[in-house]
């Protein structure tokens, strides 16, 4: 479970303000849709300053640098090419012997074992303009909790070169496949966002399916057969208990997405063979009919400010994307290409939605803006599904499946510029990603 | 609507150990006895085949399965004259009640498959219907592309997978 105790002293000033800014532009990636070279960085240190914490500095170490080069856009310099020895988190940075092997950001940290906590302190210096680029910082945390220390570190030296968001201390609900095609077991587990710390939520005995995150990160809704019939089930992370939702006797519910304040849940209802759209208030169970078309209805997700719902629906003749308000009423499409498109999730910023589209055969996961315009298309393959957003909407991550009888899922993810397709590590077969807001 | 499954799951002539849940495909049902019944994992091949009183024979000689088309769920003429004689064994048949399971194949996304084996199980159980079963006889379950019967990636096994599988079971009727 996520046992955490983070006491985290954000933005303690650290020594001296650097000189002001030079002449020379400030260090900084603009994230393009173009090809770009990463940008190159030297971690000098995280130094133990405490006589137990060698093991744990190279760890912490370890982790910013896959953080940081796992998104594709910095690469590190072997620490065999520096120059520069940097023996204390207070050694002055020499920036001509950082600069002579063309690293660009350089991070000088330490790590110290103190009360029994882990406490980490770092600066982070733009090599060429030769000044330190905001505040040092210092993070504590309990041991077990030394990969969140190093993702928040990774996650503050992100932010500032790129000016995006933070997204690297954050979990992913998942769902754990296991088992032949025709026989698959399923659980409910949950994750790093890098594919650490897995622990399991549910077991095996009955197929579970596309589980949501509340955005507070402690509540999980997912869809159950544990009754024999689809019912939608939520539950407490930190326990790992969870409740079945009422329902109305003979219908089958699914697609549940938490509101973003959390009060409410819409999920889709089918009675009668046809599906639409519910909105439930978790509180008293009371539920309201938002769609009343005799077609299909599913996949919703809100808009970041609760107004709006985001959905699919075949009402056209084909599966397409409309957004309502979240009363209900008249629904605006906004999907119009070729194919078919589906689970429709909206961007934390709020600008634009992801969609899986199928198209001649092919499925592909793809972005577009709120009102279907500037639709972008950033994977191929035979079976793509289910996008979900990283905390700061720049990475989108997927299933991915294989053909064949010996075909299995995968987590992919990929930058929403369509770079950096990799597959993100699991124990085994894995489906159904969704994405934790950032942790707090 | 309750339905309180008995005996007949209990007994399967695999020896499985069967529950009374209706999830088949849970726990229950890691063995093999998914292939081995004509009707996917849900097949009762109790009794002979050639009994028209058996289970197996509703399964096997008449046919607890129908197809159906790519994205569709209009029931095609094959289907109904198989559901014509489904209806036909349920009506002189009235201890025992049916679970119609809907099925899609892999070629579309979870949520979606899981509203359209709905459909597909909607169908058959308004076909059935009309025939003259009762209505609180019968119960839908979709398990979207959960559940494939046949594991290849090509058209072949894909018309396989759409499918509407009528699972019946000796119960108490509306309980």
């Amino acid at each position: 479970m996520m046992r955490f105790v983070l006491s985290m002293l954000v933005a303690l000033l650290l020594g001296p303000v650097a000189a002001l800014a030079q002449d020379q532009e400030p260090l900084h990636i603009t994230i393009t849709d173009g090809v770009i070279e990463p940008l190159p960085f030297a971690i000098a240190g995280f130094i133990p300053e405490t006589g137990d914490a060698g093991a744990m500095a190279g760890q912490i170490t370890q982790v910013i640098s896959s953080d940081l080069t796992g998104t594709g856009l910095f690469r590190e310099i072997p620490s065999s090419a520096y120059i520069q020895n940097i023996a204390s988190f207070d050694t002055p940075v020499k920036y001509s012997d950082w600069q002579a092997i063309n690293a660009q950001a350089l991070v000088v940290g330490s790590v110290a074992m103190q009360g029994g906590k882990v406490v980490v302190k770092f600066r982070l210096f733009d090599v060429f303009s030769g000044q330190q680029m905001g505040d040092g910082q210092q993070l504590a945390a309990s041991p077990a909790s030394w990969r969140r220390l190093a993702h928040k570190v990774a996650d503050v030296i992100y932010s500032r070169i790129t000016g995006e968001g933070p997204y690297f201390d954050s979990r992913v609900v998942f769902v754990s496949e296991s088992g032949p095609k025709d026989a698959r077991q399923k659980r409910l587990a949950v994750m790093d966002y890098d594919g650490a710390n897995v622990t399991y939520l549910t077991d095996a005995s009955t197929i579970v399916l596309a589980p949501r995150f509340s955005r507070d990160g402690t509540k999980v809704l997912y869809t159950t057969f544990e009754t024999g019939f689809p019912r939608i089930k939520m539950l407490d992370v930190a326990t790992a208990s969870a409740r079945l939702l009422p329902e109305v006797p003979g219908t089958m519910t699914f697609a549940p997405r938490f509101s973003p304040d959390g009060t409410k849940i819409v999920y889709s209802l089918e009675q009668n063979g046809n599906t639409d759209l519910w909105m439930m208030d978790v509180a008293s169970g009371q539920t309201q009919r938002l769609t009343t078309s005799p077609s299909i209805e599913t996949s919703p997700s809100f808009s970041p400010d609760g107004s709006r719902i985001v959905f699919e629906s075949d009402r056209s003749g084909t599966q397409q994307l409309y957004i309502m308000s979240v009363q209900g009423g008249e629904a605006t499409r906004i999907s119009f290409g070729d194919g078919r498109y589906s689970t429709p999730v909206w961007s934390p910023r709020g600008d634009m939605i992801a969609f899986t589209k199928q198209n001649q055969g092919r499925f592909h996961i793809g972005v577009m803006r709120t009102d279907g315009s500037e639709e972008r298309l950033l994977t191929s393959s035979f079976l793509d599904e289910g996008p979900t957003w990283s905390p700061n909407g720049r990475v989108i991550m997927f299933t991915r499946e294989t053909p064949g009888a010996e075909g299995q899922a995968s987590l992919y993810s990929v930058d929403i510029s369509g770079r950096n397709l990799k597959k993100v590590p699991t124990p085994g077969p894995a489906s159904d990603p969704a994405w934790s807001p950032l942790l707090p | 609507m309750k339905f309180a499954v008995k005996a007949v799951l209990a007994i399967s002539i695999l020896g499985l150990a069967a529950c009374s849940n209706p999830d088949k495909y849970g726990s229950g049902a890691t063995g093999p006895g998914g292939a081995l019944g004509p009707g996917g994992a849900g097949g009762i091949t109790q009794g002979s085949i050639n009994d028209p009183n058996s289970p197996a024979y509703f399964a096997q000689t008449i046919g607890d399965m129908v197809h159906f088309q790519v994205d569709q769920s209009t029931l095609t003429d094959t289907a109904r004259s198989v559901l014509t004689q489904q209806a036909s064994w349920l009506v002189s048949h009235q201890t025992y009640t049916a679970i119609i399971e809907g099925h899609a194949d892999e070629q579309g996304t979870r949520e979606y498959n899981l509203a359209l084996g709905a459909r597909r199980a909607s169908a058959v159980q308004e076909y059935l219907i009309s025939q003259g079963v009762a209505a609180n006889r019968l119960r839908t379950v979709s398990y979207g592309k959960e559940r494939p019967l046949a594991i290849c990636s090509t058209e072949e096994c894909y018309s396989k997978n759409r499918r509407a599988v009528t699972v019946i079971s000796q119960s108490a009727v509306g309980s």
